[in-house]
Parts: structure tokens; C-alpha cells; sequence
């Protein structure tokens, strides 16, 4: 066991993805001497040298579409995007190619690229910092969209996107890049949890609070505050955006009756509606409650001075948590 | 306004030429190329072939056979004499209507037509042939060659890679993005940019106020301009720019200055926008009359050479029509195959949904 933070912990997942396989590739703005603007590619130059650790070009369209090339020569990519909100030069490398090549090919192509985003606020930014794409990218077939939301995920799920011959978009949230955990980095990766997989990261029989990335941490927050309240709220961790795991999705909310979806990006057609639409679709006669939903409102994101009141924080996370019980 | 008429008849001084329209051949001392009379001959039936198989195309796409065809009229010579130039391990990126360079790699043009009859989005092996998927999005496939050859040259391969884009493609942030990266990366890649005058209703001055190839200085590689319909200097031309990439001398930008014979694709009017002296002026350049020419004049083939490329030609029209109409429909569930190349919940969920749902409709 090893403690490491959430930006260590993808440290090593890298370096050992690297180890593993000589095609594995890092590149973005930044990544190399100076390790990325939140260091997670700290060091991995220094060890693997400027033809694995690739600084590139100040373009993220060049660098979603030249780590496409590179895929289909063989390579293995790992992309870095600065920001959440620079995303958009390479939406469309994202959209129109990693997405649809390998089905435009009848399956003869795999594009096995992963395109990192630091996602979400929290960290006092300024514009374009600290946004969650994430809707734009679930909503596209072809890809795989996951988020981490603590060191261990981190370490396991990177290394899986890595492997995985599927383009990944790998969501990470920025403000828990410094938090810590004991990560063991000697087990066996046939144990980890596959990381299309939902996970349970706290029982309970009352509620299921439903989350992923950086809200994982606030809805464990809401969970035992509402405890000393006497309700017993489950907390779910989708890990996976798409696919979604409905199943475990779904058992959990037929046990508690009650489900409510949070995450930062605005409500209205956010990915928490995928959520409470399958919800509803599945459990409809479990439910004692409509399904409930927690996120930010439908506008830009503010300036940071405001983002507090953006954010769900535990109280709006334990306010609709009531709402919940009201029916 | 640049000072030769961008679009006009005129052959501006700097293109590099070995044959003149008249069928003359001509030296140049930076390109010249010496080829015996069966390559010509190869040339020769290269340009016919994929001439029919593109008027082929076009009746089919008449008789509603086919979506929409992209015509590769009059650009034949561009890309016979590039697609020529490579080597089995080169790597092609084509736009949508590179048909004569996939004639080159060995596809077979009933996969083309297949992508535009609807039955798939691209049916072909890209590696099988070197020659990757066809590209809808303008510009995009630029930064996949770069990417591609930033591969060849890790791996340390005897190998170029060339990208296919238009003159209207020059203009997209991709394209300059990948010149961008070929340069500082050295990669060898050839940027080959058919310069056919019009992006669909656009003309090259509503893309650029310099002359295309004039571009790559600007990033730090070598451009030249080659006669587009002249199929000796775009081999001459291809055929050196690859082997410097092969070398380690990094990008070259190719200008084929050439002309789009036919509308833009089979969708388009291209009389609403473009006056017919120019389409004449262009046909006194034609690329095949002038090969044709040439091969007379020098003996290099006899009229019964030309009348068995001409029969060829029809029987290979006929063949591809055949099999184009043969092609069938694919299955409804094949919506869901290939989508990922690893199981995937969603596509799992849905696929069973949509069976059950069609199988309602039996017995
Ligand atoms: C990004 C994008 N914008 C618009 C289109 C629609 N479109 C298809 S072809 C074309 C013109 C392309 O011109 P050019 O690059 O000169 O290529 P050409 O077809 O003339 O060979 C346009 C605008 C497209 N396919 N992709």
C-alpha cells in the first residue's frame, strides 16, 4: 500500500501503462519537462524520453488528430487537454473521427486513444477552467466517457482506458487531484473492477445518491450527515458515463425506493437526465419518489467568487435528499 | 489579386511541367523523369480506366443507384501520377473523391461505390491496401497522415505517408494545424492539395490571396506547383517529394493545379456559378488526350494498344455495374456492430431491444 493523491495516482497508472507497453504514448501542451499544468504527467519524460512524452504543438485539434494517426500506426495515445474548456477545439477530431472511424471501418480499425480532461470547478479559476463537458461526449457514439473520482479509480481506471481498444474520454476532477488515499499498486489488475462498472461506495437502504467524478466526495459527505439524521443513503459511483451501469444503477434503487442524481454540470439536459430517465424507466414501480436531480444552473459558469453558490454543495445535495422524502 | 488568374486558362510560369497539352515532352531540371514505353502505357490505361469507372458512377448515381458521387473528372492525372508515385509501404490519406489513388493502392471500385450507395461508410481494409478511409469532414484526415507518419518515423520505417485535401480544405484550422506539426516534427508526410479551382460554388480566391503551394514556406517546408494534368510531373514531382520524406527531409507541399471537369459532386450546378469559357479553356488540358498524344506521335502505342484499353475500359464499366447493383443491403442490427471494438453495454442493450422489436413484425 502506497498513499498517493488522486494526480500521483495517474502518475503511476501512466508509468506503469508505459512500462507494460512501449506503445503507449503521452501527449498534450506542456506534458513534458514541466509534467502538465497539475503535474500528472510529472516526470514520465524525464524517464521515457521526448520520443514517448511528446510536448506538441499548442493545438488541440492537431493533438486529438495526430494521436489518431498515431493510433492507427500502432500507438497507444494518451492525450492530455489542458483544460475542460479547451476541449472544444478538438471536439471535432473527438466527434466526427475517434468516435466513427473504427464503425466506418467495419470494426478493421481500432483507434485505442485516450483523451484526459481535467474537468470541473472548485479550484477558484478563471473562464474556461472549470467547466463539465461531459454530456457532449456521452451523447456520441463510439465513445467511452469515464470519471474518477479518488486515487485508487484513478491508479486502476487509467491503466484500463489505457488498454482499453476503444477511444476513452477520461474525466478528472481537478479539485480532488490533491487528495490522498492508500493505493495498492501490487495487486493484480485481473481484481480490479472493470471500469465500465458501477461501484457502491456506501451502503445504505433509505436513498441512492447517485454521482461520479468530483461529487462522489460531497454526496459521501451528505450520506453521513444525513445518517446522524437517522436516513441511510446509499451512494453509487458510476465510474462509467457510457456505457452506463444500469444494472447496478437500478438494484440499488429498487432496494432504497429513492434516487437522486447529482453532478456539476446545469441539470437541464445534463447526464443526470439519462440517469433519471432509466431510473424511472426501470424501477418505476420501486419508486417513492421521482427521481430527483442536483447540479448547476443552466448558465456559463461563473466567476469563481461565485462558484460556490454554482456548486452543489451537501446542503443542496441534503435539501433535495428531503425534497425526496416529502412525497 | 494575385497577379495570374487564379482559375483562368492560363498555366502560370512557376508550374512545373513535362508534358504540354499538345502532347510535347519537355524537361525540367529540377524534376525530370525517365520512364520506359510499358510505364506510359500503365499510365496510360490507369487514366482511362478510372475515368470509366468514374462515368460509371455518374450514370448510376442518375438512375438513383447512388446517393451522390464525388466526380474525379479532369483531376485523373493528379492522381494516377501521385498514386503511382508510391510505394507498396506508403500510406495514403484520401479526401472523398480520391478514386484514381485508390485505383492505385489495389480497392476495388465497387467498395467505393458502396460507401455512396448507403451500404456502408467505407467497406475497405485501410491497411490491407495503404490507403485509408475515405473523409467526409474537410480537412480532417490531414492531421491523422501527420499523426500516421509521426508513427513511420518512430518505427524507424521506409516509409512516407501523403494526405489528399482540396484548394477550399487549405483554408480549415486542421490543415494548418498539421503543417503546423509536420514541420516541427519533421514528419514524412506529402501534403498533396488538388487545387481544381472551386470548392464547391467557391472560387480559390474566396480560400487564399497567394498561390497554395506558396503556403508551405510559411511553415517551414518546401511547396511546388505542379501541372495537375500533366500525369509525368505529378509522378516526377510525388515520386521525389516521398523519397526526401523517406529520407528524413521532412514535408513537402504539392500543388496539383488542375481543374474539376464535372460539377462538385453529382448534388451540385455548377453553371450557376461558373462560366463556360473556362470549362473549355480547361479541356484543351485535358490529362489523357495529352498522354494520347504523346504515345502517337512517339510511337509508343499503336491504335490497337488504344482500342484494347477502350474495350477493357467498357468491360470494367459493365463489371462495376453489375457488382454495384449486386451489392445488398446490410442487416438491420448491423447499426450496432463495430460501434466499439470491446462489448459495451449500451450497444448490447439496445441491440436486444431493436431485435425484439423487429421480431414482433414476423409470422
Ligand atoms: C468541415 C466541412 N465543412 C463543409 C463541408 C461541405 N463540403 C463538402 S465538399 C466542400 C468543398 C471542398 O472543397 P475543396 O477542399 O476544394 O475540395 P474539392 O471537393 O474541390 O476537391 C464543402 C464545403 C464538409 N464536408 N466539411
Amino acid at each position: 500500500m502506497t498513499t498517493l493523491t488522486l494526480a500521483k495516482a495517474l502518475n503511476e497508472g501512466m508509468r506503469k501503462a508505459m512500462e507494460d507497453d512501449p506503445k503507449v504514448l503521452i501527449m498534450g501542451e506542456d506534458v513534458g519537462k514541466l509534467g502538465g499544468v497539475f503535474r500528472v504527467t510529472d516526470g514520465l519524460q524525464k524517464d521515457f524520453g521526448e520520443q514517448r512524452v511528446i510536448d506538441t504543438p499548442l493545438a488541440e485539434s492537431g493533438i486529438i488528430g495526430t494521436a489518431i494517426g498515431l493510433a492507427l500506426r500502432g500507438y497507444r495515445p494518451v492525450c492530455e487537454i489542458q483544460f475542460d474548456g479547451f476541449v472544444f477545439p478538438a471536439a471535432d477530431q473527438i466527434i466526427t473521427q475517434l468516435a466513427k472511424m473504427p464503425l466506418r471501418s467495419l470494426g478493421k480499425l481500432k483507434l485505442p486513444v485516450v483523451v484526459r480532461i481535467p474537468c470541473g470547478g472548485g479550484i477558484g479559476a478563471v473562464e474556461h477552467h472549470s467547466e463539465s463537458p461531459e454530456a457532449y461526449f456521452t451523447h456520441t457514439g463510439g465513445l467511452r466517457v469515464v470519471a474518477c473520482s479518488n486515487p485508487v479509480d484513478a491508479y486502476t481506471m487509467i491503466q484500463q482506458a489505457i488498454r482499453c481498444d476503444d477511444p476513452v474520454v477520461f474525466f478528472e476532477p481537478k479539485r480532488r487531484y490533491w487528495e490522498k488515499a492508500e493505493v495498492d499498486t501490487s495487486a493484480d489488475s485481473a481484481g480490479w473492477t472493470p471500469f465500465d462498472r458501477a461501484q457502491i461506495v456506501r451502503p445504505g437502504t433509505d436513498l441512492t445518491l447517485i454521482a461520479y467524478g468530483p461529487m462522489v466526495k460531497i454526496c459521501l459527505e451528505a450520506a453521513a450527515a444525513a445518517e446522524e439524521d437517522g436516513r441511510s443513503l446509499e451512494v453509487v459511483d458510476l465510474r462509467s458515463l457510457n456505457p452506463l451501469d444500469v444494472a447496478r444503477v437500478t438494484e440499488s434503487v429498487r432496494r432504497t425506493g429513492r434516487c437522486v442524481v447529482v453532478h456539476e454540470a446545469p441539470v437541464y439536459n445534463g447526464f443526470g437526465a439519462e440517469v433519471a430517465a432509466r431510473v424511472t424507466e426501470k424501477c418505476f414501480y420501486n419508486l417513492e419518489a421521482p427521481v430527483l436531480r442536483v447540479g448547476g444552473p443552466s448558465t456559463p459558469y461563473p466567476p469563481s467568487r461565485l462558484e460556490d453558490y454554482y456548486l452543489p454543495d451537501l446542503d443542496r445535495v441534503l435539501d433535495a435528499v428531503d425534497r425526496a422524502f416529502r412525497f | 489579386m494575385t497577379a495570374e488568374a487564379p482559375h483562368g486558362a492560363e498555366a502560370p510560369s512557376e508550374l512545373v511541367q513535362l508534358l504540354t497539352p499538345e502532347g510535347e515532352r519537355v524537361e525540367h531540371p529540377d524534376y525530370d523523369i525517365d520512364l520506359t514505353p510499358e510505364e506510359i502505357r500503365g499510365l496510360y490505361r490507369d487514366l482511362v480506366l478510372v475515368r470509366r469507372v468514374d462515368l460509371e458512377a455518374v450514370a448510376l448515381q442518375r438512375q438513383g443507384e447512388l446517393g451522390i458521387w464525388a466526380s474525379l473528372l479532369g483531376q485523373e492525372a493528379a492522381q494516377i501520377g501521385s498514386g503511382r508515385a508510391l510505394t507498396e509501404a506508403d500510406m495514403a490519406f484520401p479526401t472523398y473523391r480520391e478514386h484514381g489513388v485508390a485505383w492505385c493502392r489495389g480497392v476495388d471500385p465497387v467498395n467505393l461505390l458502396g460507401m455512396f450507395r448507403g451500404v456502408n461508410h467505407g467497406g475497405w481494409d485501410p491497411a490491407e491496401h495503404n490507403f485509408h478511409l475515405y473523409t467526409i469532414v474537410i480537412g480532417s484526415q490531414t492531421l491523422h497522415a501527420v499523426g500516421y507518419a509521426m508513427g513511420v518515423q518512430r518505427d524507424s520505417a521506409e516509409a512516407a505517408t501523403i494526405v489528399y485535401f482540396g484548394d477550399g480544405a487549405t483554408s480549415q484550422g486542421d490543415v494548418n494545424e498539421s503543417f503546423i506539426w509536420a514541420s516541427v516534427f519533421n514528419a514524412p508526410v506529402v501534403f498533396f492539395c488538388q487545387n481544381n479551382q472551386w470548392a464547391i460554388s467557391e472560387p480559390l480566391e474566396k480560400q487564399s490571396r497567394i498561390p497554395l503551394y506558396r503556403r508551405a514556406s510559411g511553415f517551414g517546408f518546401p511547396g511546388v506547383r505542379v501541372d495537375g494534368n500533366d500525369v509525368f510531373a505529378c509522378l516526377a514531382v510525388t515520386r521525389k517529394a516521398l523519397a526526401d520524406a523517406r529520407s528524413g527531409q521532412g514535408p513537402m507541399l504539392i500543388e496539383a493545379f488542375t481543374y474539376r471537369m464535372g460539377a462538385h459532386t453529382t448534388a451540385d450546378d455548377p453553371t450557376r456559378y461558373r462560366v463556360a469559357g473556362e470549362l473549355e479553356a480547361w479541356k484543351l488540358k485535358d490529362p489523357i488526350e495529352r498522354v494520347r498524344a504523346y504515345m502517337f506521335k512517339n510511337q509508343i502505342a499503336d491504335q490497337d494498344f488504344f482500342d484494347a484499353i477502350d474495350a477493357e475500359a467498357d468491360e470494367l464499366g459493365g463489371d462495376v455495374r453489375k457488382r454495384c447493383l449486386a451489392l445488398p443491403d446490410p442487416e438491420p442490427l448491423a447499426i450496432f456492430d463495430h460501434v466499439y471494438a470491446e462489448p459495451h453495454g449500451l450497444m448490447d442493450s439496445e441491440r436486444a431491444e431493436f431485435a425484439t422489436y423487429l421480431e414482433g413484425f414476423e409470422g
